[in-house]
C-alpha cells in the first residue's frame, strides 16, 4: 500500500492533507486493516471545536470501537456525510473518498509535528 | 478428535407469525361475568379489535416451537463456558432454594419495617460480609449492575472532592480498561486520561506518576486487570495517587481472583464495585437482573447513596437522614432477589470456603494456561490470575485468527473464549474456566484447543470455512451489522423465499 507523500501522520493512524489553512483529516490504510469491516462511523457535528491529540469521534467494526483522535487543533467545518450511509468506503479507500473530517487550523504550528509518509511507514515497521 | 459432540436433533425453526393460521389458539378467557363495555364509546377511533398479524397457535405449537429454541442454547448446565465468571459462573443450586422461601421470594417493599426485619437483617448481613471481603468500611447495595456500580462510586469520590473544595477535572484509565470505565468518568462530568500498559501488561507506574496532578480526581483500575494480571506495583499506585489527594476507584469485575485472599481496602483502593453477577454466583442475562454494589473507605461513607440501614431498638430502621449523601441510584433497596442468593452462596461457602474457591478459580486458570502454551503464544510472561490470555500471533501466520479458532471450537461442543478482547494483546484468546471445572471437562477444552491447532498447522481452510456441525455456518455479520433487519415483515420472508 502506498502512503500519500504529501500527507502527514500521527502515531494514532490518521493522515492529514493540509489545504490553504484548512486540513482534512482521516485514517490510514493500516488502521482500516486493523479494524477489519468497518459498519458504523460517528463524526462530530460541523463548528464542533477540537484538540489536537483528544478523541473527536469514533469508528465501529465488527471487532472493536476505536476512539478517532484529532490530529490537530480547530474547527470542524465539514463532514463527509457520505460515510453515514457507506461506512465501508473507509475499508475501500481510506486516503481520498473516505476523509472524515475538515478542521480548520487553530494552529498551523501542530503540523510540523506530524509523522512524514516514510516516516509512518518506519513507525508501522517498527 | 471431536469427542464433546455428536450430531443431535437440532431443528430449523420458522417464527410463530409463520406458523399462525386463523383461528388456532392456546388459551379460552373464562366467560365474560361483568357488564360489557364497547371500547370505542371510551377510546373512540383508538380503540381496535384485532392485531394485525398476531400470531395464532394452539399450546403444543407454542411448548415446541420454545422448547426447539432451547435446544439452541449453550450454557454453563451444558458444559464448560469459557468466558467464566466475566459474564457467568455457576449458580449453585442452594441459591435458588434461598430465594424462593416465600418470607423472602413475596416480601414487598412497601411492607411495614415491623414486617421486614427479616429481609433488613439478610440486607445488614450481606453488607457486614461484603465490608469483610472487600476490606471496606461501609457498602452500598443500591446499584444494580457493575457498570451502575461504577457511576455511583465516581459520583462519591466527586462529592467528595467537592467538599473538600474542588472536585477536580480528570479521572485516569489503563488502556486495559474495560469500556465502562471511561464511558462512567465521562457521564460523571470528567474527561478520561488514557495511561498505557508496560510489557508486563501492568499500570507503567511512570507514566502514572508524570500524569496524575493536582487535576486528577481518580484512578480507575482493575485488579487483576483485563489480561489476567495482579497489579504488582498496586501499593507503588495507591500512593503517587494518594500523594497528589486523588483516590482509586477499583473496578471489582475480577474480585473472583481475590476473595478470601486479598483484600482491595488493605491494598489502598477508596471505593470499588463486585459483581454479585460475576463473583458472588447469581444469575445473569436471561436468569436475572445484576447487582453491583460497592464499598467504600470511612471517608466516603457519608455520601453513599440513601436510605441506610441503621440499629434502633433491637431491630433494623433506614435511615434518610444522610445530608451528604449522593441520593438514590435506584428505587428502594437494590435488586433484592439477587441478594438473597449472593449471600446464600457467601454463607454456603463461609470464609474458608470462599477462599478455596477463590484458588480453585486460579489452578484451573493456570492448568489450562499450562497445557495450552506450548501451542498458543500467551500474551504476557506474568504470573496469571484467575483468567489466561493468549494472543493468535502464531495461528495468524498461517491466515487464521482468533475469531476463526472460536467458530472451529464450536464444532468441538464448546462455546467460544472471549474473542479480542482485551485489544491491547493482537488477535487475543482469552479463557476463564472458573473454580467449578472438574479435570475431565478443562481436559476436553484444552485438547479441542490443541487439535485445533494441529489443523491450523495442516490444513487451515478447515478452521477458516468453521464451522461444520453447527445448524447454521458462518453468518454474514458485516453486513448484518451496516444494513441490520431489525423487524420482521411478512412479505419480506415470502419474496426471499421465493428467490
Amino acid at each position: 500500500m502506498t502512503y500519500p507523500e504529501n500527507y502527514g501522520y500521527t502515531k494514532e493512524h490518521e493522515w492529514v492533507s493540509v489545504e490553504g489553512g484548512v486540513c482534512v483529516v482521516g485514517i490510514t490504510f493500516h488502521a482500516q486493516k486493523e479494524l477489519g469491516d468497518i459498519v458504523y462511523v460517528d463524526l462530530p457535528r460541523p463548528n464542533t471545536a477540537v484538540e489536537a491529540g483528544k478523541t473527536f469521534g469514533s469508528v465501529e467494526s465488527v471487532k472493536a470501537v476505536s476512539d478517532i483522535f484529532a490530529p490537530v487543533s480547530g474547527e470542524v467545518v465539514e463532514v463527509n456525510q457520505a460515510l453515514a450511509d457507506a461506512p465501508e468506503m473507509l475499508n475501500e479507500k481510506p486516503h481520498d473518498a473516505a476523509w472524515l473530517v475538515k478542521i480548520k487550523l487553530s494552529n498551523p504550528e501542530e503540523i510540523k509535528s506530524l509523522m512524514s509518509a516514510a516516516d509512518y511507514q518506519s513507525y508501522l515497521g517498527g | 478428535m471431536i469427542r464433546k459432540v455428536r450430531s443431535h436433533i437440532n431443528q430449523n425453526e420458522t417464527l410463530l407469525f409463520e406458523q399462525s393460521s386463523p383461528g388456532k389458539r392456546a388459551y379460552q378467557l373464562p366467560a365474560l361475568d361483568v357488564p360489557p363495555v364497547d371500547a370505542a364509546s371510551v377510546l373512540g377511533s383508538d380503540a381496535r379489535t384485532e392485531i394485525e398479524d398476531f400470531p395464532e397457535v394452539s399450546e403444543v405449537e407454542v411448548i415446541r416451537h420454545f422448547t426447539r429454541l432451547s435446544t439452541w442454547n449453550y450454557g454453563i448446565d451444558l458444559g464448560l463456558f469459557p468466558l467464566g465468571s466475566c459474564t457467568m459462573k455457576y449458580n449453585p443450586r442452594i441459591n435458588e432454594v434461598v430465594a424462593r422461601e416465600p418470607g423472602l421470594a413475596w416480601a414487598h417493599p412497601y411492607q411495614p419495617e415491623s414486617l421486614s426485619q427479616g429481609c433488613m437483617e439478610v440486607l445488614a448481613l450481606l453488607e457486614e460480609y461484603l465490608c469483610e471481603i472487600f476490606g471496606m468500611d461501609a457498602v452500598t447495595l443500591q446499584p444494580a449492575a457493575g457498570a451502575h456500580g461504577e457511576f455511583t462510586g465516581i459520583m462519591l469520590i466527586r462529592s467528595y472532592l467537592e467538599s473538600q473544595g474542588n472536585p477536580r477535572k480528570k479521572v485516569l484509565c489503563p488502556d486495559s480498561a474495560h469500556g465502562t470505565n471511561p464511558a462512567t468518568a465521562i457521564i460523571a462530568g470528567y474527561e478520561v486520561e488514557n495511561i498505557k500498559s508496560n510489557e508486563k501488561g501492568m499500570v507503567d507506574v511512570e507514566a502514572l506518576a508524570k500524569a496524575v496532578n493536582e487535576d486528577v480526581a481518580a484512578l480507575m483500575l482493575t485488579n487483576p486487570n483485563t489480561v489476567g494480571v495482579f497489579e504488582e506495583q498496586i501499593l507503588t499506585i495507591a500512593s503517587i495517587l494518594h500523594e497528589k489527594g486523588a483516590q482509586i476507584y477499583m473496578d471489582g469485575a475480577n474480585m473472583n481472583a481475590l476473595v478470601g485472599i486479598s483484600r482491595p481496602g488493605d491494598f489502598g483502593v477508596d471505593v470499588m464495585h463486585s459483581n454479585l453477577h460475576k463473583t458472588f454466583s447469581t444469575p445473569h442475562g436471561g436468569g436475572g437482573p445484576g447487582s453491583g454494589p460497592v464499598g467504600v473507605r470511612k471517608h466516603l461513607e457519608p455520601f453513599l447513596p440513601g436510605p441506610r440501614l441503621k440499629k434502633a431498638g433491637g431491630g433494623w430502621t433506614w435511615d434518610y437522614d444522610r445530608p451528604k449523601s449522593i441520593g438514590r441510584v435506584r428505587a428502594f433497596y437494590g435488586n433484592f432477589g439477587v441478594l438473597v442468593r449472593a449471600l446464600a452462596y457467601i454463607m454456603a461457602h463461609g470464609g474458608p470456603g470462599l477462599r478455596n474457591a477463590t484458588l480453585d478459580a486460579l489452578l484451573t486458570a493456570n492448568y489450562v494456561r499450562a497445557r495450552l502454551e506450548p501451542y498458543y503464544q500467551i500474551a504476557y510472561q506474568a504470573p496469571s490470575m484467575h483468567e489466561c490470555v493468549f494472543s493468535d500471533d502464531r495461528q495468524a501466520a498461517k491466515g487464521v485468527r482468533t475469531g476463526d479458532i472460536a467458530k472451529r471450537l464450536l464444532d468441538y461442543g464448546f462455546h467460544p473464549y472471549t474473542v479480542s478482547f482485551p485489544m491491547i494483546v493482537r488477535g487475543a484468546l482469552m479463557i476463564e474456566p472458573t473454580e467449578t471445572e472438574p479435570k475431565q471437562e478443562l481436559d476436553l477444552f484444552c485438547d479441542a484447543l490443541i487439535s485445533i491447532a494441529g489443523e491450523i498447522e495442516e490444513n487451515p481452510q478447515l478452521v477458516l470455512k468453521a464451522p461444520h456441525g453447527t445448524r447454521t455456518s458462518r453468518v454474514d455479520e458485516v453486513t448484518a451489522a451496516r444494513k441490520p433487519v431489525v423487524r420482521w415483515r411478512r412479505n419480506e420472508t415470502a419474496s426471499k423465499a421465493a428467490d
